[in-house]
């Protein structure tokens, strides 16, 4: 078998299987393909040897013949997920040197699988960004380009470095977060799928902390089939995680009928946003119409607070982050400021976190700061929570009306150019308008590759469901998958 | 609303952030940019609305009031930037 690093999870699964292929084959393509690929600065920290190690271990399991989907299976991890004995930095100086001595649940579920190791992927300082340029390891590159156009895009964020990876092949699929957009936003700007569950539905234990009410765990696959596979491994119920929805997980791939035949989809309205370009709007019109054409029922609806999700988001977001981060302290693990003669311990707080945090994660815990201190916190962090119903609200209405899942663009446009955004916060803050209202309301979203812009850029489109129904879900984007047929993968010039 | 330098510096302050004088006009500029998208919030009527605690309703787990772990202390301070005789070190704090 050519190409090896090329499959999806469920080809390499089958062919492992089917004693076609070894996992030691599987992961020495990657590693391979890894070494080549420096220029795309994925993979941060690369662990070949703890990979060749697991690798064998699989074959093993596989070869006794009751391994588990993920067994065998070569991935990427986030940095943002503890892994033991593994550097962990979340995308941070604040993090160097520092070696977890435990595992998150998700990666250890994974491990348990037998899943297989390669490294620790790129990403925004603590999943602090949308376009990768915020992380200590310097950028993440598109594996895309625009025709001809030698300019570096970004693969969006946080998850930059996971959709990087996994556009490019370097890794059978990665591990995300999402926090406002995290997952859904890069696998958009990279032609992938990407998929944020149910709030609850995987455990936030050992994952580093950004605003624990909105982070959630998912997997960034070539299919979505590959979702289902990975997504129905990383959910469990974890003691450790007071949030961490105690709920049977149920056999996604199973659910994967492509029959969505009266199923109603929703199309909200306040989602057409002035200045949104025409071909996401024509994507968008398309979307809906291979979902009629499928057999769904096409409703109009309206989430009529979707204006205020963003603006809400960062107060709760910020507000949380400056109480998480606020372990950060040069105490107990990573970076400490050398100190001057005389300094005390307020001066060791100060200048540590001045020279282990960088510019917008500074500015993420200060406005946090200001809207939780004495004073604001009534007009700030308590209405913005009090917005916050109100979005779920809407969200409630509709399923209340009948609707299956919500269509909307996955993001206002397509990978911008490196540095071409990163001048103004708040247009930055713009990229996540459609995923972030998921995020606010606990519900389970899925961006899906389905077409290209005029450069040839990947475009996607999201859809959002009910609660705890990422299994109904899934069909859905498995159902649009196939009539989108996006089959493009970026020229290798890296 | 908008914040001044001193606002600025004083939030720095609450942070536990330290940021030079000559940084801190840039900082408050900045500051009023994302209060100013912030402010739309108040256009919302908001009136009788409960602010949410928890997004799904689900009622927090209880366990039972038991030692589950401990006896680490090696594994705790492996990461520490200064620790020493089994406690992590830090400037003097009491004069």
């Amino acid at each position: 078998m050519a190409e090896l690093n090329k499959l999806g999870l469920a080809e390499a699964r089958d062919a492992l299987r089917a004693g076609d292929v070894t996992s030691v084959e599987l992961t020495e393509a990657c590693l391979t393909e890894i070494e080549g690929a420096g220029a795309l600065n994925a993979f941060v920290h690369n662990t070949p040897e703890i990979a060749r190690d697991q690798a064998k271990a699989a074959d093993v399991r596989i070869k006794a013949g009751d391994a588990p989907d993920m067994c065998g299976l070569p991935i990427g991890i986030k940095d943002l997920f503890c892994t033991k004995g593994v550097p962990s930095q979340a995308g941070s100086r604040i993090l160097e040197g520092f070696l977890p001595e435990y595992e998150s649940t998700v990666s250890g579920n994974l491990l348990d699988a037998g899943a297989v190791m390669l490294g620790k992927l790129n990403m925004d300082e603590f999943a602090m960004g949308s376009s990768n340029e915020t992380s200590v390891y310097g950028n993440a590159v598109n594996p895309w380009r625009r025709g001809n156009d030698e300019a570096a895009l970004t693969p969006g964020g946080s998850s930059g470095g996971s959709a990087s990876a996994v556009a490019a092949d370097l890794c059978l699929a990665a591990t995300g977060t999402d926090t406002g957009g995290s997952i859904r936003q890069p696998a958009a700007f990279t032609g992938i799928t990407g998929i944020k569950p149910t709030y609850g539905r995987c455990s936030r234990w050992g994952v580093v902390a950004f605003a624990s009410s909105l982070d959630q765990a998912g997997p960034m696959t070539k299919s979505v089939r590959d979702a289902a596979i990975m997504l129905e491994t990383m959910c469990s119920h974890d003691p450790k995680d007071s949030t961490s929805a105690d709920l049977p997980v149920p056999n996604f791939e199973a659910m994967l009928t492509g029959d969505i035949k009266g199923k109603k989809i929703g199309i909200p309205k306040e989602y057409r946003m002035d200045g949104m370009p025409d071909e996401i709007e024509t994507l968008w019109t398309r979307g809906r119409e291979m979902l009629a054409d499928a057999g769904a029922e096409i409703v109009d609806i309206s989430l009529p607070h979707t204006k205020y999700a963003l603006p809400a988001y960062y107060v709760i977001a910020p507000a949380e982050a400056s109480s998480n981060l606020a372990r950060y302290d040069g105490v107990r693990y990573g970076h400490r400021a050398t100190l001057a003669q005389g300094d005390g311990i307020t001066e060791m707080y100060e200048k540590t976190r001045a020279e282990g945090f960088g510019d917008e994660v500074k500015r993420r815990v200060m406005i946090g700061t200001y809207v939780l201190s004495a004073g604001f916190y009534d007009a700030y962090y308590n209405r913005a929570r009090k917005v916050r119903t109100l979005i779920k609200k809407d969200f409630e209405d509709v399923f209340a009306q009948g609707i299956d899942a919500i269509l909307t663009p996955a993001t206002p446009s397509a990978a911008f150019g490196l540095g071409e955004a990163s001048d103004d916060p708040v247009q930055m803050y713009l990229n996540d308008v459609f995923t972030v209202t998921v995020n606010m309301a606990g519900l389970p979203g899925i961006a899906v590759p389905a077409g290209t812009d005029a450069n040839g850029l990947p475009l996607g489109l999201q859809l959002i469901g009910r609660p705890w129904e990422e299994g109904d879900l899934l069909n859905t984007a498995y159902a649009l998958e196939a009539r989108a047929g996006f089959v493009a993968k970026p020229a290798k010039w890296w | 609303m908008s914040i001044d330098q001193s606002t600025a510096a004083r939030v720095a302050k609450l942070a536990r952030i330290k940021v030079e004088e000559d940084q801190l006009p840039a900082l408050a500029s900045e500051f009023n940019t994302i209060l100013g998208f912030i402010e739309q919030l108040s256009e919302v009527d908001v009136e009788g609305v409960e602010p949410m605690t928890s997004v799904t309703p689900q009622r927090l787990k209880r366990r039972a009031d038991v030692v589950t772990d401990g006896g680490q202390q090696d594994k705790v301070l492996a990461n520490a930037p200064d620790a020493r005789e089994g406690f992590f070190a830090v400037p003097k704090v009491v004069e």
